[in-house]
């Protein structure tokens, strides 16, 4: 039996071929030989206590038995939450996030908090307090799983689960994905509550998935989907059955390749496969068209200034005074927050605590902040007439495969190139899919990406299993 | 009015404008659904938004926003249909997040303005910049350890209104003036109870002085005044010194300063070197706040008639003086008092001088003398009614009604049943009253002698002495007629 596809998995378990217990015994037997430090929380007495709750459960519910990881950057009641910092190492929620709430309710089992980036702010994974994660597709090379949820796409690549939460503020779910080769899908923003998630960057923060598929990635979307009162940036949509409607005929779509996405010093077998995905949808029958993105080369800078300005004041919390790691050195209020602060916090928060409020500032918040939100309104209005002509956008995902661990450490600026190709519909607050298709020259998997209007998310769906299925 | 301040060596002119934070009355806070009730249990009134647990988001109190608006129509301002929540950073140990959530560039109220009365009967406008909502913060108690220190989240995330004045005020009295009718205003609309003692009433004073005629100077803020009388005094030191300052040839800087009120002066808190940078920007955990022409319409019609249109009616509908007026008015409670009174009986209608004066002045001081409200006033308006009416049809005289009310402040009773009871009904017999005439000219022969010899001054003291005679029950009008025939 392979425990690959939820869809598959769901059948086997209604037919009473397998039970809950075995599947999850399964998954807890290969997460216990698995040495890739996915996971920051596991326990195994936890999932059997939540298995035996569900199997007396009568009714069939939508994910049940179903096991997941969660990126631990969502707060899971009376389980240890802490964005993998140090200043969080003993934050135990007394509530449960929005997101998980659901997935509880659809019967799934938390299979353990999955590890990242601190508070989501790297593309590698190494800049948890909890250890690197390692990237499952090759580990003999010590490549990074990318980031900031490396733990759960590494989960899913190493099938220590069969799905997994993410968060993606720049790229943090669809660029894992690609380096891990599973699908990673952000949807628009506002359409998965941000309540219990803890944040980053407020206006860019939007949960997840990581599955093995496409077809799953459906299924456990419209689980986390749906409008919260207690988010005021929550969308107030009905979620369509995404299962039910995926439709892997393409023809007539129309697909728009935006020529600022084509940049110089982007090496060839990125190139190769966005070329071999553009031909392979448009022998399926769609339409592919130019379009142009003006405004592309500004998102970066835009992203690293909007996102870490949000950030320094979303972390300003973390102070010692109520919860989390407090300083034993503090004679004072004063050198209680620093002595705190300092030792709570890795060096890439620091950076981007420091830049935020930098950007801030009284005499530069005209120039950087206030810029920043200009420019973004135009990367957004790009994406809108862009949309008037075509149906999705295809880019490749990142600008490289998945890199060793320490490589781009002490060059922030290089790290952050990782985001490129997923930072602008972040800020355009757009969906997108990262889908895994081709290999590098070293046989590393690759991620295409598909973008598409606000609350389509459906034609990603629609366009992504048409690739998957035509991936060679 | 003339508010020149007399220095040494000048004459100086005060400016003064100020801040008001108001706490909304609201059962719930602005951003979360946990209570406001005033002196609970330390940290019982915090829910997990107040207490910044990472992950939670704050959701906008639309009732709050109801009374913001009603306040800024109170004030006949201007209501923003487009308004923005932004975070205002700064650390503190009693501020949970690391930020209040404010409004900074773009208040939900813009422009408007208070009539204040100043006591030389003229008016004055003094214009409002703006109201903006803001969140509270906690508080920390350092005064429960020696080495340690607490805080409690209760007010963490109350609602306040902070409400800018210009600077147009030009003394420590108009400035109690127009705090007092600020706070008589928001009492009306119900938005805010104005209870300065506990803190839901608090301002920031900006003062500066300026050579009559010349430009503003530098000003220096006073912060976080709970009391009227303390806003006089920090206003009245302030002025004194910065005019000593300025005379001896020195500059004012522009600081940030507390007033100590045991020792009645102000100190500094921070110079202007040593301000926050508060790095203000957009909340991005909440949406610009979108309000509906429709929205404010009706609310609107839901605004009473305020403490200005109040007064104007009783001086056009009522006849009362603008003095009376003003004062009925001063306080919601005072006028629904008198208003009952009206109510209780449509020939008062006819009285409203007498009422107004029984209220400003027997009332009043009865209930000055015992630290009492109007609204635990022992007697109830239908019965202060019950006694001016006895007093207009002349069943008891001015001096008995006096007598009367005392009973019925004290017991709480009815004003007729205490004139039945000690048989107080005034006595307008002519007959009966000749009597006594008579009698007293028969014991004070001696007096009439003189009088009939041109004192004409004893008049009043056998008008006295029949009133005594007759137990002040004698109608006194009637006294005097009788009397007057009898002696001439």
């Amino acid at each position: 039996m392979d425990f690959k596809s939820i869809k598959e998995i769901k059948t086997h378990l209604l037919k009473r071929k397998i039970s809950i217990f075995e599947l999850n015994e399964f998954f807890i037997d290969k997460i216990k030989k698995s040495k890739i430090n996915a996971f920051i929380f596991f326990d195994e007495d936890l999932i059997r206590k939540r298995c035996k709750e569900l199997d007396s459960i009568k009714n069939d519910l939508p994910l049940k038995g179903i096991p997941i990881g969660v990126k631990d950057l969502f707060c899971t009641k009376g389980i240890k939450t802490t964005a993998g910092s140090k200043i969080l190492q003993n934050f135990v929620p007394t509530y449960e996030s929005f997101v998980t709430n659901k997935l509880n309710n659809s019967g799934s089992v938390m299979i353990g908090k999955t590890n990242l980036d601190e508070f989501a702010m790297g593309s590698s994974t190494t800049t948890s307090y909890y250890g690197d994660t390692i990237n499952p597709i090759a580990t003999d090379k010590n490549l990074v799983p990318g980031g900031s949820s490396g733990g759960s796409a590494a989960a899913v690549s190493a099938n220590l689960c069969l799905g997994a939460t993410g968060t993606d503020t720049g790229g943090s779910i669809r660029q894992p994905a690609s380096f891990c080769g599973v699908v990673g899908i952000k949807p628009t923003y506002g359409l998965c509550s941000r309540w219990g998630i803890i944040a980053f960057a407020s206006s860019l923060d939007q949960a997840g998935i990581f599955s093995n598929n496409v077809e799953d990635a459906s299924i456990l979307l419209k689980e986390i989907a749906g409008y919260d009162k207690n988010d005021s940036t929550s969308s107030d949509i009905t979620i369509p059955n995404y299962f039910k409607k995926i439709n892997e005929n393409i023809e007539g779509k129309v697909i728009g390749i935006p020529k600022e996405y084509d940049l110089p010093n982007i090496p060839d077998e990125i190139k190769i496969v966005w070329e071999k995905a553009r031909k392979k949808l448009e022998k399926g029958g769609a339409k592919i068209i130019n379009i142009s993105l003006k405004h592309t080369k500004y998102a970066l800078p835009t992203y690293y200034i909007i996102a870490p300005a949000e950030a320094s004041s979303n972390l300003a919390r973390y102070d010692g005074v109520r919860y989390g790691y407090r300083s034993k050195s503090q004679n004072n209020l004063e050198e209680m927050y620093e002595s705190t602060r300092s030792e709570g916090f890795g060096n890439e928060v620091k950076r981007r605590i420091l830049i935020g409020t930098y950007v801030l500032s009284a005499g530069y918040y005209d120039a950087y902040y206030i810029k920043a939100q200009k420019v973004r309104k135009l990367i957004s209005n790009d994406f809108n007439d862009a949309f008037k002509e075509c149906d999705a956008i295809l880019t490749p995902t990142t600008p490289s495969p998945a890199f060793q661990i320490g490589q781009k450490e002490d060059d922030p600026i290089k790290m952050y190139l990782n985001d490129i190709f997923t930072v602008p519909a972040s800020l355009a607050g757009i969906p997108g899919i990262s889908i895994p298709f081709g290999k590098s020259k070293d046989n590393l998997p690759l991620g295409i990406q598909i973008l598409s209007k606000h609350f389509n998310e459906q034609v990603l769906f629609d366009l992504g299993l048409f690739l998957e299925k035509n991936n060679e | 009015m003339n508010n020149i301040i007399k220095g040494k060596k000048f004459n100086w002119e005060l400016v003064v404008g100020i801040e008001v934070h108001a706490q909304i009355s609201s059962n719930s806070k602005l951003f979360s659904s946990s209570p406001t009730k005033f002196g609970s249990t330390p940290n019982s009134q915090v829910s997990l938004v107040d207490a910044a647990m990472p992950g939670m988001l704050p959701v906008i109190n639309e009732f709050c926003i109801t009374q913001a608006i009603k306040t800024g129509l109170g004030l006949k301002a201007k209501i923003n249909n487009k308004s923005i929540f932004d975070r205002k950073n700064y650390f503190y140990a009693d501020l949970p997040q690391g930020y209040q959530i404010s409004q900074y560039k773009h208040p939900i109220v813009g422009e408007g303005k208070v009539e204040i009365d100043l006591p030389d009967g003229q008016s004055k406008k003094i214009r409002i910049i703006r109201l903006h909502l803001e969140q509270d913060a906690g508080k920390s108690l350092h005064d429960q350890s020696p080495n340690k220190t607490y805080v409690d989240l209760n007010r963490s995330g109350i609602a306040l209104m902070e409400i800018v004045s210009e600077p147009d005020l030009s003394s420590a009295e108009e400035a109690a003036i127009y705090i007092n009718k600020l706070r008589t205003i928001l009492r009306y609309l119900n938005t805010c109870d104005g209870n300065m003692q506990e803190g839901s009433l608090r301002a920031d004073v900006n003062i500066s002085v300026k050579k009559t005629g010349e430009k503003n100077g530098t000003r220096c803020e006073v912060k976080n005044l709970n009391s009227i009388k303390f806003i006089k005094q920090a206003i009245n030191y302030e002025a004194k010194r910065q005019i000593d300052i300025l005379e001896d040839g020195g500059n004012i800087e522009q600081n940030t300063l507390l007033f100590d009120s045991k020792l009645g002066i102000t100190k500094m808190m921070r110079n202007k070197e040593e301000a926050h940078d508060y790095r203000y920007f957009p909340d991005p955990d909440l949406l610009p706040l979108e309000i509906e022409d429709k929205f404010i319409s009706d609310i609107k019609n839901t605004i009473p008639e305020l403490p200005d249109e109040k007064k104007q009616r009783y001086i056009d509908q009522y006849k009362l003086t603008k003095y009376d007026s003003s004062i009925l008015i001063s306080e919601k409670d005072t006028s629904e008092y008198f208003e009952k009174i009206l109510i209780s009986n449509q020939e008062l209608k006819n009285h409203t001088k007498i009422i107004s004066n029984w209220i400003i002045s027997e009332l009043f001081a009865y209930l000055k003398k015992d630290d009492k409200q109007i609204k635990q006033s022992p007697v109830s308006p239908e019965n202060l009614g019950k006694l001016i009416l006895l007093i207009v049809n002349n069943t008891i005289s001015g001096k008995i009604a006096k007598e009367v009310f005392e009973e019925m402040y004290v017991n709480k009773s009815d004003p007729q049943s205490i004139i039945e009871n000690q048989n107080l009904t005034q006595v307008t017999d002519t007959k009966e009253i000749n009597k006594i005439i008579e009698k007293v000219l028969q014991n004070n022969q001696d007096k009439l002698s003189e009088y009939k010899n041109g004192k004409n001054k004893l008049f009043g003291f056998f008008v006295g002495q029949v009133m005594k005679n007759s137990n002040g029950k004698a109608n006194p009008k009637i006294v005097n007629e009788l009397l007057k025939e009898k002696l001439n």
